[in-house]
């Protein structure tokens, strides 16, 4: 039922080039940190950008994003510029944080995006809070929040869902199933078969999907963000995938299990995309050609200004622990 | 002028500042129609509804995240824990959400948590705790704990007008023990950060808040009329952040110290006091400072190991009379 959806040409052109842009930017960052000019750690999306593209770009614009580190793609998605990850990941003063937090754990008021905390599962009744207290407010607001498997096993996960449900809360929740957990392999994290059968222990819908297709992903966080904005309430929705590379720039995945990671490149979701698109006529050489190099500039003139900017002042370190 | 208990106080506060303000809601367990634990919430769920009176379930971390949430979206709640000793299963929210927003993003978090904190009423290990200290170290909550009805009410209706995240130690043994003349014609307001001098004298400070300004002030009137020693109590209000000026000018008038808190002695509020005296007034001290808290234990159950544990009348009176002798 939910593949009869259509997705419209001009929503599959703009996963796709978010999909290559956040590949790119995460290239360009990988490259800054191994010249020494990112200090902390770098942690990527690569083989899960059509889980955060596209579930990011199913969001409207009033609507809440909460997404967490691997999530690059969904920053970019909800309309975050390259420049402001940049100047995120190098500390500059003149970036979101005022170089008080780092990489991707940013938030950007002006687009309803809610940066995370490290314990990534924390995040999910804060995230229900904030459906919540649009709602209060009478307005049709939809929080959207990742977690990855490995981090699905946190307490909060089941009283944030819980207490959504019990709240009818305007929240939807995509667990990005990329299969390890760190160092760790699903089997020593759970036991049961699909993540997405835990919502039936909260009475919301549950659905278990190929993380690596940008369109079924986009079809299917959809529909659960207009159920939770007609006021049904929550939704958990199970992308599988494989993360491809380490759990962060400095680790070489050596435990990664090697017959799975040569399945999982081939279902690789950027290529899958571009392919299907081939197929449709919507992208050629050309096309491919004019999207690639746009990106380029962007994070060209990105990286250089980024670069070009100033450090904070130390003692901007003690201001803003407290609201006026 | 109308007689309200300490929880009366409360209540009026939340009565008061629902009504002023529509962001303004109420979120805990039992707090709707039962009107909570302690009855701290009766009848406001009839007066303001389930939307703005919401029961939850039993999820500390979640009441908190979920507040934190709201609180991001717009709104101004007041999370109630039902027992102090409860807020560990919320702590991570706490310190590590509601605590770094701000810093982190430039974004408020007007939150309250209330909760009934303290011993005294036989508790035992879990309803007895006073867990104040863990979150006076934490940079980016603020921390209040008021000992009168009028302090109470006033501290609550300024904590839920600051934009930060403040948490509210109310204490239980208080609740219907104490009664005060509240003004009705005009708003009780008090500032967070201020200390108060509840009974001047220039002898010795004692420096306390919570119940224990209760039992300091009795202390302080049998020494007066025993021994003509006039001690000055001082109630701190607002732990985090602390009115430093109010510790020193007291010391600086009386030379002698002593601070009292209910918590345990190890890790407390008055270790964080002692070290304040010590390095921005340490000519001024005639003898050395001196502390009286409860035993680095467990909060036991049993009344008389409960009264061996915490601070009381005699104990206080002995660090008096030393810091006079010394």
């Amino acid at each position: 039922m939910q593949n009869q959806d259509k997705v419209p040409d001009d929503i599959k052109l703009k996963l796709y080039e978010l999909m290559k842009k956040t590949r790119a930017t995460e290239d360009r960052i990988i490259a800054l940190y191994r010249q020494g000019q990112i200090m902390g750690g770098v942690y990527t999306g690569r083989g899960i950008e059509a889980t955060t593209v596209a579930s990011a770009l199913a969001l409207e614009k009033q609507d809440y994003l909460f997404p967490i580190h691997r999530d690059l793609g969904a920053h970019l998605a909800k309309g975050q510029s390259v420049l402001n990850i940049l100047l995120q990941y190098l500390g500059r003063g003149n970036s979101l944080t005022k170089g008080k937090d780092s990489g991707i754990h940013v938030s950007d008021t002006h687009l309803n995006i809610i940066g995370n905390v490290s314990h990534l599962g924390a995040m999910i009744p804060v995230a229900v809070g904030a459906g919540l207290g649009k709602k209060m407010q009478g307005e049709k607001v939809v929080a959207l929040n990742f977690i990855g498997e490995g981090g699905s096993n946190v307490g909060d996960f089941h009283e944030g869902l819980n207490f959504a449900a019990v709240q009818k809360a305007p929240f939807v929740l995509v667990i990005e199933n990329n299969q390890y957990a760190y160092s760790t392999p699903t089997h020593k994290s759970f036991v049961v078969e699909k993540l997405s059968d835990r919502a039936k222990g909260y009475g919301i819908p549950g659905h278990h999907i190929d993380g690596t297709d940008a369109l079924e992903v986009y079809r299917v966080v959809k529909r659960a963000i207009e159920r939770a904005r007609r006021g049904e309430g929550p939704s958990l929705i199970e992308c599988k995938s494989l993360r491809l590379v380490g759990h962060s720039a400095h680790d070489d995945a050596s435990y990664m299990d090697k017959k799975l990671l040569e399945r999982w490149r081939a279902k690789e979701p950027i290529g899958k995309l571009e392919k299907k698109l081939i197929e449709e006529g919507l992208l050629n050489e050309e096309k491919i050609k004019e999207i690639e190099e746009r990106i380029t500039t962007e994070i060209e003139d990105a990286t250089q200004k980024a670069l070009d900017s100033p450090m904070p002042k130390p003692e901007w370190a003690t201001e803003g622990v407290y609201a006026e | 002028m109308a007689e309200r208990t300490y929880l009366q106080a409360i209540n009026d506060a939340l009565r008061e500042e629902m009504e002023r303000d529509s962001r303004v809601y109420l979120l805990g367990e039992d707090i709707g129609p039962y009107g909570g634990a302690f009855k701290v919430t009766k009848g406001l769920y009839e007066l303001f509804g389930e939307e703005r009176v919401i029961d939850t379930p039993i999820s500390e971390s979640a009441i908190i995240g979920v507040a934190i949430g709201t609180a991001i979206a717009g709104m101004r709640p007041v999370a109630e824990i039902q027992f102090a000793d409860f807020i560990t299963c919320g702590f991570n929210q706490i310190v590590t959400n509601a605590a770094t927003m701000h810093y982190r993003f430039d974004i408020a978090v007007p939150l309250v948590i209330r909760t009934p904190s303290g011993g005294g009423i036989h508790g035992g290990p879990f309803h007895s705790k006073n867990p104040e200290a863990w979150f006076v170290h934490q940079p980016g909550l603020k921390v209040v704990a008021p000992a009168t009805p009028y302090d109470a009410k006033g501290l609550l209706k300024s904590a839920i007008r600051d934009n930060n995240p403040v948490l509210y130690f109310e204490h239980k043994y208080l609740y219907r023990r104490i009664k005060e003349d509240l003004p009705e014609d005009e708003e009780v307001l008090v500032p967070l950060g201020q200390a108060k001098v509840c009974r001047e004298g220039a002898d010795v400070s004692i420096i306390t808040y919570g119940w224990m300004v209760h039992i300091c002030l009795e202390v302080a009137e049998k020494f007066a009329a025993e021994q003509g020693v006039e001690i000055e109590v001082i109630d701190l209000r607002t732990l985090q952040p602390l009115d430093r000026d109010a510790v020193l000018s007291s010391v600086a008038k009386t030379n002698r110290v002593v601070i009292v808190h209910e918590d345990n002695l190890t890790g407390g509020v008055g270790g964080e006091i002692a070290a304040l005296i010590s390095e921005q007034a340490f000519e001024m001290l005639d003898a050395p400072i001196k502390r009286v808290a409860s035993l680095d234990t467990p909060t036991p159950y049993s009344p008389i190991l409960e009264a061996y544990y915490l601070p009381d009348a005699e104990k206080i009176s002995k660090a008096v009379s030393e810091v006079i002798a010394f």
